[in-house]
């Protein structure tokens, strides 16, 4: 590695090694000096285009998810920029969209793997923003990891929109400034379940909690808890299983002898996949328990997950953000341009992150700017509606959308392979509402909004 | 160790230095100049050249490494919240901290030597990575991951008066933000003093010894010397390297995660360190700088920027093209990181310094008649 260091030093040497070693000292000059100037992080000025953030998983238990949420921000960009059908462009009331761009610049993108590890997201968001120099990120598919992200969004003075997240943490405990979540979450899903679930089972119910071991499961396992025993149902047990478990037999066998007639699988994605297979193998499904059936229900629902537990969903509860198979016209103008640009509907991961990707442009274009803190309060307050979930609300004290919410069942009879789940009630949004200080949401701060510079 | 060597020792170091503290300009045209990559560069190489202290010396293979590295980010983390932002009472604590870690599962472990041995510290990282995921949740917040919050208490910050409102405090050297660019030239410093303090092992009485038990331990036990105390500190101090590094970690981006223990993260290093070359000084950093830059480069092509770069390709082919390229890159990088590893294992035993070394023998044979006792020695 070395050279030989007898060697004399002629002019010539002397002149070259004062330049270089010039050079290295100046360097760390020359690569901070875009720091300042800026008036915000990433500004792309008077550039053509503008760059965005797609962070998904595309590998581990939530990769199904993630791959539908890299589809969706596709199709954004591409209506974003004026081409192909408009999907819920069309739709959205009130809206500043164009069609040509977001503020005139073209839309372009970046992906990356979060490989649902809060170290790999961070790591990927860090290189979207540090090197490719985004102005928005965007992505989820575990609240583990959008809290992670969204952590380091507020850090770095970046806008986070999130994708599917669901823990009631993200727009709780670990809100942010910087970060905005149009998904639904935990206490919403155990809001609307609740009165569907004592028409349907009655008062008495004995419900045993199998739950994914992070802040998701976590909070979920709590609202559920709290709603059901609101209608007079018990809790046997809850009992924690590691995410991407694979197989959940042990954990199973369990419930048999526990004396629960209920089982509630706090469980997303692959892991739900395949902890109901297992629960429906294991017949719990054929079990009488205290004179009862036993029933399982799952309370965050999809409708990948339910395509990737085939026949075992049917009949089997549960909450979801957003189904292809509503009627209004933003629902349908976004099945139509999804189905046409990929042959089959989107999931509910797909709608929030396309929805996010179009309500950011709006924020921009309503600011006027990409600057995080006037797209944010552009975004705080702001009531939208057309976007397939009716009239819809970014609260502006915590960063969370208020809207209807859809109770649903695996279908008993399917018409296709994607005629899964069948929507039994949409529960309005007055009755999953919540006050900001309510206790599963304490503890919190948004902090003031960071624009990095 | 006589004179021309220590002279030579001085300048691989001033050339690591400058090698290092330039990597935001040679970088560039690899399109891995930002301050991120830069740091995790300088972070896994720490962990890595510590690591080598035990596993190219010694010839001990720790499969359970992660777990200090992960120590060192809840420790530094820990010292965030309840002490203060500034990064080098994280840093000493973490080192101390993993050091008595390591300490303990070195003290257990060395019973044993060879796979055992590996066996042993895997199965203690497991562990470590199963406490710090469940049981242990209110220490480590288990899945998400432990994270700074406005409610922390910051004692020695607060005693300071030093306070952020209502945003989160950044992490700092006496002011100096931990982020970005400053948080990389921090990392190198540390990294180069990692690396002289290597250095001095590798050339010392100690680092003599430890090369003798990797020779032949039986033989080194019958000149009536006891192995294990050497094993054991350099067990400690290639424990202390990695708590040092997870640190570094915490420093320039205040998370710590479980997944940083798992075994995976623990095979990493491994892979590090062979695929540099095993044994030498500067194959660990090399090795992890390459495994990085493939996990954060490579991964993130996607199809658009595959077109992009396949742009000079006729169209009619180009689909094709991007397609079977498209495998090996994306989320498809471990494919292109296992073939590069097999081909180093097979070809190259030593690792890239091997190649480095074969290179260099072939031009000196060729233009002078030196003796090629200088270029090859197993160190570099």
């Amino acid at each position: 590695m070395s050279k030989n260091p007898t060697n004399n030093w002629s002019r010539r040497d002397v002149l070259k090694a004062s330049a270089a070693s010039t050079a290295i000292a100046g360097a760390p000059m020359f690569f901070s000096r875009h720091a300042y100037g800026a008036d915000f992080l990433n500004n792309p000025g008077d550039s053509g285009t503008v760059t965005l953030g797609f962070n998904v998983p595309q590998s581990g238990a939530y990769a199904d998810e993630g791959a539908d949420e890299l589809r969706a921000y596709k199709l954004a960009v591409k209506h974003l920029n004026g081409e192909g059908d408009g999907g819920m462009m069309n739709t959205l009331q009130p809206s500043a969209l164009k069609g040509n761009g977001i503020l005139g610049k073209k839309v372009e993108y970046v992906t990356g793997d979060t490989q649902t590890k809060s170290d790999a997201a961070r790591a990927s968001a860090k290189r979207m923003i540090e090197k490719d120099g985004v102005v928005m990120v965007t992505g989820g598919s575990s609240s583990g990891v959008a809290i992670a992200v969204q952590g380091l969004c507020q850090d770095a003075g970046i806008i986070f929109m999130a994708g599917l997240t669901h823990s009631n943490d993200t727009t709780g405990k670990d809100k942010k400034a910087n970060g905005f979540r149009h998904f639904f979450n935990a206490y919403m899903s155990g809001a609307a379940l609740g009165p569907v679930l004592e028409k349907e089972y009655g008062k008495e119910r004995n419900a045993y909690h199998l739950t994914a071991d992070y802040t998701w499961g976590w909070t979920q396992e709590a609202s559920i808890q709290a709603s059901t025993e609101n209608i007079g149902w018990s809790t046997a047990e809850k009992v924690m299983t590691p995410v991407g478990a694979g197989d959940f037999s042990q954990y199973i066998t369990p419930i048999l002898n526990s004396g629960a007639d209920t089982l509630i699988l706090n469980h997303y994605g692959k892991d739900m996949i395949n902890s109901l297979t297992q629960a429906i193998q294991f017949g719990l499904k054929d079990k009488q328990v205290n004179g009862k059936d036993f029933q399982i229900i799952v309370p965050l629902y999809s409708r990948l997950m339910a395509q990737g537990a085939g026949e075992n969903v049917k009949g089997i509860f549960g909450s979801t953000n957003w189904h292809w198979s509503l009627s209004d016209a933003g629902s349908q103008a976004f099945v139509k341009s999804f189905g046409q640009e990929y042959g089959f509907p989107p999931s509910q991961a797909a709608h929030t992150c396309y929805v996010q990707t179009l309500l950011y442009a709006d924020a921009c274009e309503r600011a006027g700017t990409f600057e995080p803190c006037a797209v944010g309060a552009s975004l705080e307050g702001h009531k939208f509606d057309g976007l397939g979930n009716g009239p819809t609300e970014y609260r502006a004290e915590d960063h969370q959308c208020f809207k209807d919410v859809l109770v649903v069942k695996g279908n008993d009879n399917p018409t296709s392979q994607f005629d899964l789940l069948e929507v039994v009630e949409v529960t309005p949004r007055a009755q999953v509402e919540y006050a900001v200080d309510h206790p599963m949401f304490a503890g919190g701060d948004l902090g003031s909004c960071n624009n990095g510079a | 160790m006589n004179r021309i060597s220590a002279v030579s020792d001085w300048i691989l170091l001033v050339v690591f230095a400058a090698v290092i503290l330039t990597m935001p300009v040679w970088l560039a045209p690899f399109g891995a100049d930002y301050p991120d990559l830069m740091q995790k560069f300088a972070i896994y190489g720490l962990f890595a050249i510590g690591f080598n202290i035990l596993f190219g010396l010694t010839g001990y293979l720790s499969f359970g490494h992660a777990a200090f590295l992960g120590v060192g980010s809840y420790t530094a983390v820990w010292s965030m919240k309840l002490l203060t932002m500034n990064v080098l009472p994280a840093a000493f604590l973490s080192v101390f901290v993993a050091g008595a870690f390591a300490f303990v599962i070195g003290f257990i472990s060395l019973r044993r030597s060879g796979i055992y041995f590996s066996i042993l510290t895997l199965a203690f990282a497991q562990m470590s990575y199963n406490l710090a995921y469940s049981v242990l949740t209110p220490i480590t917040n288990g899945e998400t991951g432990l994270q700074l919050s406005l409610s922390d208490p910051r004692v020695v910050d607060a005693m300071a008066g030093i306070s952020t409102g209502r945003s989160l405090p950044s992490t700092n050297l006496f002011g100096v933000k931990m982020s970005g660019l400053p948080g990389f030239y921090f990392c190198a410093v540390v990294l180069i003093i990692g690396f002289f303090i290597s250095l001095r092992i590798f050339r010392s009485p100690f680092g003599t010894m430890l090369k003798g038990i990797k020779s032949n331990q039986t033989r080194m036990a019958y000149t009536g010397l006891n192995t294990r105390p050497y094993l054991i500190w350099a067990f400690v101090i290639s424990g202390m390297y990695a708590g040092l590094a997870g640190a570094l970690m915490a420093a320039t981006d205040p998370l710590a995660g479980a997944e940083r223990m798992q075994w995976t993260a623990s095979g990493e290093v491994v892979l590090m360190t062979i695929l540099g070359g095993a044994g030498t000084l500067i194959g660990p950093m090399l090795g992890a700088s390459l495994i990085k830059y493939f996990e954060n480069i490579f991964s993130a092509f996607n199809d658009q920027t595959l077109n992009q770069i396949f742009d000079f390709v006729p169209d009619s082919i180009r689909g094709y093209v991007v397609e079977l390229v498209s495998l090996f890159v994306g989320d498809g990088w471990h494919l292109t990181l296992g073939l590069l590893f097999m081909i180093t294992v097979i070809f190259l035993p030593g690792g890239i310094m091997e190649g480095f070394r074969r290179i260099g023998g072939l031009f000196s044979r060729k233009k002078s008649n030196t003796p090629s006792s200088g270029a090859v020695s197993d160190q570099p």
